[in-house]
């Protein structure tokens, strides 16, 4: 038989399916990079949640963090979207979405949500917080960087002590908004899997708050992350108190994040539907080794005894470093794999549910496992040139902003 | 006007003009996409020659599962008229074989991922264990409350007034979001245009007074096409002669393609 371009790959996953698919079904048409899109998006609403411990619930101890929280939000939002731009077969008329958006439809609301949350929320925020920065910046450094300095506080050369209050006034009345901003922008990321009545691993009520929950787990673990790393590379002390207190909000995080997962598990189990049959083969099978293995054992149990150790037991700061960061990675890992087994996971079964097909991930493709990484390290890069340009400390080497900056000014 | 005065209006009228005239253009595009199953059919114009009128029809099927032999007749017809990829994992329409044996095990087969000589039916291994055996045949479900147009983002697919959901190949990005919400497995992603693809009742053929190709090709009247809207069509005999039951009625995606002596197992 001849194969039409584009179908070659899919031939040979026919031998594969176990049981009655629906002839269509042989497709994963959600592939890695749809993976990698909530993952990101998780990403960007976990750290910004962190960073509004410290402007709204005024918790001093995770200060060292603020800054740095929302420059990875930032660096994570302006990568969100690619993900979903690549995966479109027409990928050159994506603008139909913003132009035209069909009102009934979930995933029209993307441009709407992402442009609210990056314009009205973060980057608003940011040059707040930044906005006396960008001016000590703009008339300390030397051509041409002060004159982006000067672009970026847009012209603004106010540092009286009204405007500076008035700095603050904004970025908490911001971070105020952020909270739900935040909560909408992965919840909505949660509902247009929820929504999918066709879909019994989807069709949840509780998706859009599961994901917003490992969306938190995942962006603090991943601002520990990159703060270790980072004082690491440049020589410099981590904040224990800090470090402490984040891990444990970390902890109980991860605890509220794995009781809606049980619930959701045990009660798909005690209701007992039509698709009951289907979705046990599907974990029992195709989804052990990432739902089981990697999503439940070594993405929460082993890190939460990590913590649980290392908070109980009064090793020294450099073992409590040690197991934190251990702790962080696995933590990286299990929220990978969540986001893996409900986007893959939903497609691996029939909707007739009398059959499982397999998902071949491509390695070079457009669609495939190096355009993944590629869009994963990504932020990173962004992260790094946003952290050379907007420095988390003041620009005296003094650390800024929040409690200290309001010392200072006073 | 000076020349400052006039190198000032250009600088504002010349980006003003483009943008205005993109807005134009996008909101002429938006009028054409609407009328897409006319403006592709010449023949479907309301002041064309054969007059037909989109609003006038409301189009659904009746299948009766006692009458299918499964020759497989209808899959092949739709994919010549309406060129769907040859490939046993794309199509608008296939044929299910069930087999119920006595201790109730059900095991379900596709015979159209055969060939068009050689429909791929398995023998039974034992003939004398099977209670009941049947074939189903499975298409578009023209479903009046549609999951897949309610998650389109861009509306590219839509009901046409005559009761068919279509797509319009020019508007769709590729997202897939229809083709998974669709909870029947109708839609697949044509590889040779990279858009969304499924039944259209055959439109093309509808206003030309023509009934859809696997209703037609199909020898033992299995398929029953009609007008919902006429009260002499076959469709609305058949409707009231037949107990009728609609694939995952609780999902209430209002079928318009009825089954009659259709069997519990069949999803």
């Amino acid at each position: 038989m001849s194969l039409t371009k584009g179908a070659d790959g899919l031939a040979e996953l026919l031998g594969q399916v176990t049981g009655f698919i629906y002839p269509n079904e042989i497709e994963v048409h959600w592939s890695i990079l749809i993976v990698v899109y909530p993952y990101v998006t998780g990403l960007v609403a976990g750290a910004f949640i962190l960073a509004s411990l410290v402007k709204v619930f005024r918790i001093k101890e995770v200060q060292p963090t603020y800054r740095l929280s929302l420059l990875t939000a930032l660096a994570f939002l302006l990568i969100a979207p690619l993900p979903l731009l690549l995966h479109l077969s027409q990928p050159q008329r994506f603008y139909e979405i913003l132009l035209t958006p069909n009102p009934t439809s979930a995933m029209a609301m993307f441009g709407f949500v992402y442009a609210w949350y990056l314009m009205g929320v973060l980057l608003l925020e940011i040059w707040f917080e930044y906005r006396r920065d960008l001016i000590e910046l703009a008339q300390t450094s030397r051509f041409p960087l002060n004159w982006v300095y000067r672009v970026l506080s847009l012209y603004s050369k106010d540092t009286s002590e009204a405007s500076l209050a008035f700095d603050r006034k904004a970025t908490q009345v911001i971070t105020i908004i952020g909270i739900p901003s935040a909560f909408l922008l992965h919840g909505y990321v949660g509902f247009i899997f929820g929504s999918v009545k066709a879909n019994p691993w989807w069709g949840s009520v509780l998706m859009p708050i599961v994901f917003l929950m490992s969306a938190i787990v995942s962006g603090i673990a991943l601002v520990i992350l990159i703060y270790m790393v980072r004082a690491g590379v440049r020589g410099e002390p981590i904040d224990m108190p800090c470090l402490d207190r984040i891990t444990s909000y970390l902890f109980y995080a991860v605890i509220v994040d794995f009781s809606l997962e049980a619930l959701d598990f045990v009660h798909r189990l005690y209701q007992s539907e039509e698709s009951v049959k289907i979705l046990g083969s599907l974990i029992t099978h195709k989804l052990f080794m990432s739902l089981w293995v990697v999503q439940i054992l070594l993405g929460m149990f082993i890190p939460l005894g990590i913590l649980v150790l290392a908070k109980a037991c009064g090793f020294g700061a450099e073992l409590r470093k040690l197991l934190y960061f251990t702790a962080v990675i696995l933590i990286q890992i299990g929220i990978f794999a969540t986001r893996w087994n409900v986007v893959i996971g939903g497609q691996l079964f029939s909707k007739s549910f009398r059959g499982l097909t397999t998902y071949k991930m491509e390695v070079m493709g457009i669609e495939g496992l190096l355009a993944a990484l590629v869009l994963l390290a990504l932020p990173f890069v962004v992260l790094y040139v946003l952290l050379k340009l907007l420095p988390t400390e003041g620009p005296r080497g003094k650390a800024l902003s929040g409690a200290t900056s309001t010392a200072r000014t006073v | 006007m000076n020349k400052r005065e006039f190198l000032k209006g250009a600088v504002v009228f010349i980006p003003a003009a483009g943008v205005l005239g993109a807005v134009a253009r996008h909101a002429a595009g938006k009028e054409t996409a609407a009328k897409e199953p006319a403006a592709k059919q010449p023949a479907a114009a309301p002041n064309a020659k054969n007059g037909y009128e989109p609003s006038a029809h409301y189009y659904g099927m009746g299948i009766d599962i006692d009458k299918c032999i499964g020759c497989n007749l209808c899959a092949v017809a739709c994919k010549v008229e309406n060129d769907v990829p040859d490939e046993p994992f794309y199509f608008r329409t296939w044929v299910e074989r069930y087999t119920i044996t006595r201790d109730g095990e059900v095991s379900v087969g596709n015979i159209s991922l055969g060939t068009a000589r050689e429909p791929m039916r398995e023998p039974v291994q034992d003939a004398r264990e099977v209670v009941r055996t049947f074939f189903v045949p499975k298409l578009c479900n023209q479903c009046q409350k549609p999951p897949c147009v309610q998650v389109c983002p861009v509306n590219a697919t839509f009901t046409t007034q005559d009761g068919v959901v279509i797509i319009d190949a020019e508007r769709c990005i590729g997202c897939r979001y229809c083709i998974q919400a669709c909870p029947y497995g109708q839609r697949y992603l044509h590889p040779k245009t990279r858009v969304a693809d499924k039944c259209t009742f055959c439109l093309h053929r509808l206003v030309k007074g023509l009934q859809p190709a696997c209703v037609e090709v199909c020898p033992t009247q299995a398929r029953i096409f009609g007008d919902l809207r006429s009260h002499a069509s076959r469709l609305v005999r058949f409707r009231r002669l037949n107990k009728l039951h609609v694939l995952k009625p609780q999902l209430n995606t209002d079928p318009k393609v009825y089954y009659a002596n259709l069997d519990g197992e069949v999803r």
